[in-house]
C-alpha cells in the first residue's frame, strides 16, 4: 500500500493545456474521489496516474518513487475502466489470471489468488465462464477481480459505474465501499456523480477545467464550499443563489445580515423552511411541486426571475402561482463574491 | 390490410425471382466455361452443341500432359500465399498502430496509400519491365512476382485490418497494458485473437486478388515464375482459338479459389460480421 503525491501536474495535447498544475497529497489507505463536470480533467488525470497517458510536466509519485517515466503496469497501480475492458475471447478465470501470467507468477499461485479474489466478489460459480454470458453487474465484478488479485498498491477506477442501472449501481457503490474497509488499500475513483463521491469518499477532489477546486472530505464540501462552483456541484437538488435585489426587504432581519451588490448568497434547498411573510429570508411564487412522498421539491421564482427550489417535508398546501415565504438559519447561508465567486 | 397481403404476397414471388435471375446471369460464364472445358474444340464453337455433345475429358488430360499446368498451379500457390503472408506481416502492424496510436497525418497516411490504387498499372510497365530486367535482374523470379502481389495488395489489407482493428475497444488494449503485457504479447495475446475473423477474411480476399491477379503476373513473367494467368494467357492466341482447351485450363485456374471461397464462407461472413460483437 502507498500514497500519493502530485506536484504540478500538467497535461497538454499540443499546444491546448488540459490539466494546468494540479498539486495533490492522497494518504496511504485513502479513499478519494475525482468529480467535476465532463471535460474537467477527472479522467486525463487519473489516466496519468496510470500511466495510459504521458505526464507533460510535474511528477506523479506512488509511495516514495516517481513514475513518470515508469510502465503503467509496473506502477503497483490496477484500473477498473468504465466499460469493463474484460477480455472477450477469455474466460472470466483467464481475464483475472492475465496479468499475473504476464508478470510470471507461479501457476499454483495464481490460482490461490484468482479462487480468493473471486470468493470476496461472489463470481466463484462463473471462473469458467466468458464475459459474454455474463450480466453487466457480473462483468464490472470481474473487472474488479482483475485489479484485486495483482494486488495493487493502488485501486483506480474510471466511472465504473455508469454502464450499470440504477438499482445495480447502488448494489455495487456499496460493495466498493466494503472492499475499500476490507483491504485498506488506497482508491482513486472518478465519476461526475455526486452521490457516488459523497457516499464513497475520505476525500473529494472536485475539478473544472483542469484545475482543482477544492480537496476536502465530503461533509467540509457540503458544509464549507471554497467556492460557488463546488457549492453548486455538492448537493442535490443544487444549491440556490441569489444577488441582493433578488431577496425581500426582511432577508437582512432573517439571515442576520445584509447583501451588497458585489455579493451573492447560497442558500441550500433542503434548509428551507416555510415561514411567515414577516420572516422571509426569501420570497418566490409557486411554479411547480414535485411530491416523491418522503419529501417535496417545490419550484419557485423570485419576482426578479431567478429560479429556485425548496426542498420541504410537506409539499406546501398552495396553489401555483401564489408567493411563499421560506427563512433559512443565518449559518446554514453560504456567501460569495459575485466577480471570482471565493467563499466569503 | 387485403392490399397489404396480396403485395406481400407478390414480393415473397417477385423478389426471389428477380435474385434467381441475377444469379443467373452471374453464374452463366462459369456454367459455360465449365461446359465448355468437357467439349472438343470443333463441338467447343458450334452453338448447336451447347447443351447436347459428348463429353470428353480430353482437354484436361492435354492440359496436365502439354502444358504442365501443376507447375503453374504450383507457382499461383507459392507466389499467393507468400503474397499474402507478408502483406499481413507487415499490415497486421501498421494497422495496429494507426488504429491505436493514431497520429495527426494518420488520415493522411491512409488516403495516400489508397490514392497509389488510382495510378493507370499500365504508367508503370515500362519503367517496372526494364528496372527488373535489365537493371536489377529479378524478372521472372518468384520473388518479384511475391514482391509485386504484396505492394499492389498491401492498401486494402491496411484498410481493412484498420477498419477491423477500429472495432476493438481501445480500454482492451489499456486493459492489457495495465496488465503487464509486452507490445508483441498485445498484438498476439489480444489483437490477433479479437479480430481473427477480420484478419482470415483480409488474408482470403488477399490471396484471392493474388490468385486472380493477371495484369502484372502475366507481363513480369515468362517461364520460372509464370502462375496460372500466364497459363490462360498463353493459351489464348498461338495456334488460334480452342475454346475447349482454353475453358479447361481456365476452369483447373479458377477451380482452387473457387473451392476455397466456398469452404471458408463462414470465416468471411463471420469475419464481416465480427464487429457487431463486441
Amino acid at each position: 500500500m502507498a500514497g500519493l503525491t502530485l506536484r504540478d501536474v500538467r497535461k497538454s495535447y499540443g499546444a491546448t493545456q488540459v490539466m494546468h498544475g494540479v498539486d495533490l497529497d492522497i494518504e496511504d489507505g485513502e479513499f478519494v474521489v475525482f468529480v467535476g463536470p465532463s471535460g474537467c480533467g477527472k479522467s486525463t488525470l487519473l489516466r496519468m496516474i496510470a500511466g495510459l497517458e504521458e505526464i507533460s510536466g510535474g511528477t506523479v509519485a506512488i509511495g516514495d518513487q516517481e513514475v513518470n517515466d515508469v510502465a503503467a503496469s509496473k506502477r503497483g497501480v490496477a484500473m477498473v475502466f468504465q466499460t469493463y475492458a474484460l477480455y472477450p475471447h477469455m474466460t472470466v478465470f483467464k481475464n483475472m489470471a492475465f496479468g499475473l501470467k504476464q508478470a510470471k507468477t507461479d501457476p499454483a499461485e495464481i490460482d490461490r489468488r484468482v479462487k480468493a479474489a473471486a470468493e470476496i466478489l461472489q463470481i466463484t460459480d462463473y471462473l469458467d465462464r466468458s464475459p459474454r454470458n455474463l450480466s453487466g453487474g457480473q462483468r464490472q465484478r470481474v473487472a474488479i477481480g482483475r485489479a484485486i488479485v495483482r494486488d495493487p498498491e493502488v485501486f483506480l477506477f474510471d466511472e465504473p459505474l455508469s454502464n450499470l442501472d440504477a438499482a445495480l449501481r447502488v448494489q455495487t457503490r456499496l460493495e466498493i465501499a466494503r472492499l475499500h474497509q476490507r483491504l485498506k488499500t488506497t482508491m482513486i475513483y472518478v465519476t461526475h456523480d455526486q452521490v457516488e463521491a459523497m457516499t464513497l469518499a475520505d476525500k473529494i477532489v472536485v475539478l473544472r477545467d483542469g484545475r482543482i477546486e477544492q480537496v476536502g472530505s465530503p461533509i467540509e464540501l457540503y458544509e464549507r464550499p471554497a467556492n460557488a462552483f463546488v457549492a453548486q456541484f455538492i448537493g442535490s437538488p443544487k444549491m440556490n443563489f441569489f444577488g441582493a435585489g433578488d431577496l425581500p426587504q426582511t432577508s437582512t432581519t432573517a439571515l442576520g445580515r445584509g447583501l451588497s451588490d458585489a455579493e451573492e448568497v447560497g442558500l441550500r434547498p433542503e434548509h428551507m423552511v416555510p415561514c411567515s411573510e414577516a420572516d422571509a429570508a426569501v420570497q418566490g411564487t409557486l411554479e411547480l411541486i414535485e411530491n416523491l412522498g418522503e419529501y417535496a421539491l417545490v419550484h419557485l421564482i423570485t419576482e426578479t426571475g431567478v429560479e429556485f427550489i425548496a426542498k420541504t417535508e410537506q409539499p406546501p398546501a398552495a396553489a401555483k402561482g401564489s408567493v411563499l415565504s421560506f427563512s433559512v438559519k443565518p449559518d446554514l447561508a453560504h456567501y460569495f463574491d459575485k466577480a471570482t465567486g471565493l467563499r466569503l | 390490410m387485403a392490399t397489404i397481403t396480396q403485395s406481400s404476397k407478390l414480393g415473397n414471388v417477385l423478389w426471389p425471382a428477380l435474385a434467381w435471375m441475377v444469379a443467373l446471369i452471374f453464374f452463366f460464364p462459369i456454367f459455360w466455361l465449365v461446359f465448355t472445358s468437357f467439349k472438343t474444340d470443333a463441338d467447343a464453337v458450334k452453338p448447336e452443341f451447347l447443351f447436347s455433345f459428348t463429353p470428353t475429358l480430353e482437354n484436361y488430360a492435354n492440359m496436365t500432359e502439354n502444358y504442365d499446368y501443376w507447375r503453374f498451379a504450383i507457382n499461383s500457390v507459392i507466389t499467393s500465399s507468400f503474397a499474402t503472408l507478408f502483406a499481413l506481416a507487415v499490415g497486421v502492424p501498421a494497422a495496429y498502430a494507426m488504429a491505436f496510436d493514431p497520429s495527426r497525418h494518420t488520415k493522411d497516411i491512409l488516403m495516400w496509400m489508397l490514392s497509389t490504387k488510382m495510378l493507370p498499372a499500365a504508367a508503370v510497365l515500362y519503367p517496372m519491365t526494364f528496372l527488373t530486367k535489365n537493371f536489377l535482374g529479378i524478372f521472372d523470379t518468384h520473388f518479384l512476382v511475391i514482391l509485386v502481389l504484396c505492394l499492389i495488395n498491401l492498401p486494402i489489407v491496411i484498410w481493412m485490418l484498420f477498419t477491423y482493428f477500429k472495432e476493438i475497444p481501445k480500454e482492451i488494449i489499456e486493459a492489457g497494458k495495465m496488465d503487464g503485457v509486452s507490445l508483441w504479447g498485445e498484438i498476439k495475446d489480444i489483437l490477433i485473437p479479437l479480430a481473427w475473423g477480420g484478419i482470415a477474411s483480409t488474408a482470403l480476399l488477399t490471396f484471392i486478388f493474388c490468385w486472380n491477379e493477371a495484369y502484372w503476373t502475366v507481363r513480369l513473367t515468362t517461364v520460372d515464375a509464370a502462375t496460372l494467368s500466364k497459363l490462360i494467357e498463353g493459351n489464348r492466341a498461338p495456334e488460334g482459338l480452342f475454346f475447349g482447351r482454353l475453358s479447361a485450363v481456365s476452369t483447373a485456374a479458377v477451380a482452387p479459389i473457387i473451392i476455397l471461397g466456398w469452404f471458408c464462407q463462414k470465416q468471411l461472413v463471420q469475419g464481416l460480421t465480427f464487429g457487431a460483437v463486441k
